[in-house]
């Protein structure tokens, strides 16, 4: 009963977030919601017992993410209200695609789910362990059997982040920059000039 | 589907995932302008492909559903790094970030 309550409401508010991320008209609101629905959606999975990635999602999409997506939204200066000309121009069209996007889904969902589960229990890859935990359970195939994988992923992550460093750096004129190699390869003779002077009289 | 409306399976959770996968959908089309607001709906979708996940491998008892979703969370995480860092340079050259100026490749 409490599961049912619970879920119905963190259901509720994600869906509300959703709409709220693609309807609002400042983007930064649409940050705001999307941070709301990623936190609700890591409320579901700790529901579902899924704790680690709980965790992982609210660490990497609110913590990570979605900050990314402020700092951009708040450093370009786009009038975001000329942006939302044609707004209800595409309403149909995409009203149309959407609905039957979601009728087919839930058509497939009913028609189908009772036997996709018992076809599914038949070819269960790695069982979940009993008496360990989520995290030390997932720990324990993501380091053993999933592991050129899972070193897969971190050189994803490696690429992109020399990637967006590489195409967002740039060079500024005008700038002084420290260059090292200048300063280790200066000379006493070429910075210090010794000028004898008379006394009574200038250089 | 076998549950009722108290007790919740796996079918609330994957009605739920629709439910968000199409207002990721409908956002791309409705924003037709923004390219901010479409990469937030792709990330909107990509969040109901996790949450299909978790949720047959909680059903299943099968962790490599959860296995599969962190590598989701990663390639997420990586295609928005990118996605936002285009976006960057393409306002720093045109001064706009219309869709429909991005048309320059032709392609």
């Amino acid at each position: 009963m409490m599961i049912a309550f619970t879920f119905y409401l963190f259901a509720a508010i994600a869906v509300l977030g959703g709409v709220m991320v693609i309807s609002s008209k400042n983007p930064v609101h649409s940050v705001l919601y999307l941070i709301l629905t990623f936190f609700t959606a890591a409320g579901l999975f700790v529901l579902m017992g899924a704790e680690f990635i709980a965790m992982i999602l609210v660490i990497v999409y609110v913590g990570a993410v979605a900050v990314l997506f402020l700092f951009v939204v708040m450093m370009l200066d786009v009038d975001f209200v000329r942006l939302k000309e044609g707004f209800l121009q595409y309403m149909p069209i995409g009203a149309t695609i959407g609905l039957v996007l979601l009728a087919e889904i839930v058509m497939v969902l009913i028609s189908r789910s009772a036997d996709i589960t018992t076809e599914a229990l038949s070819h269960v890859a790695q069982p979940t362990p009993e008496g360990v935990t989520n995290t030390e359970a997932l720990g324990r195939i993501l380091y053993t059997d999933y592991i050129y994988i899972f070193q897969a992923a971190g050189l994803i992550l490696l690429v992109a982040m020399i990637g967006a460093i590489v195409l967002t750096h740039r060079k500024r004129p005008g700038v002084k920059r420290q260059v090292i190699a200048d300063q280790v390869a200066t000379r006493p003779e070429d910075v210090i000039e010794v000028k004898k002077v008379r006394p009574g009289r200038g250089i | 589907m076998e549950a009722g409306l108290l007790t919740i399976g796996l079918g609330h959770y994957l009605t739920l995932a629709a439910i968000l996968f199409t207002l990721g959908v409908f956002g791309i089309f409705l924003n037709r302008r923004n390219v901010i607001i479409i990469l937030m709906s792709v990330e909107l979708m990509l969040l109901a492909v996790n949450i299909n996940f978790v949720a047959f491998s909680t059903h299943l008892n099968d962790m490599v559903g959860q296995v599969f979703a962190m590598f989701v969370l990663t390639v997420a995480a990586a295609e928005a790094a990118i996605g936002l860092a285009i976006l960057v340079i393409y306002f720093r050259n045109r001064g706009s970030i219309e869709v429909e100026d991005i048309n320059l490749m032709k392609g």
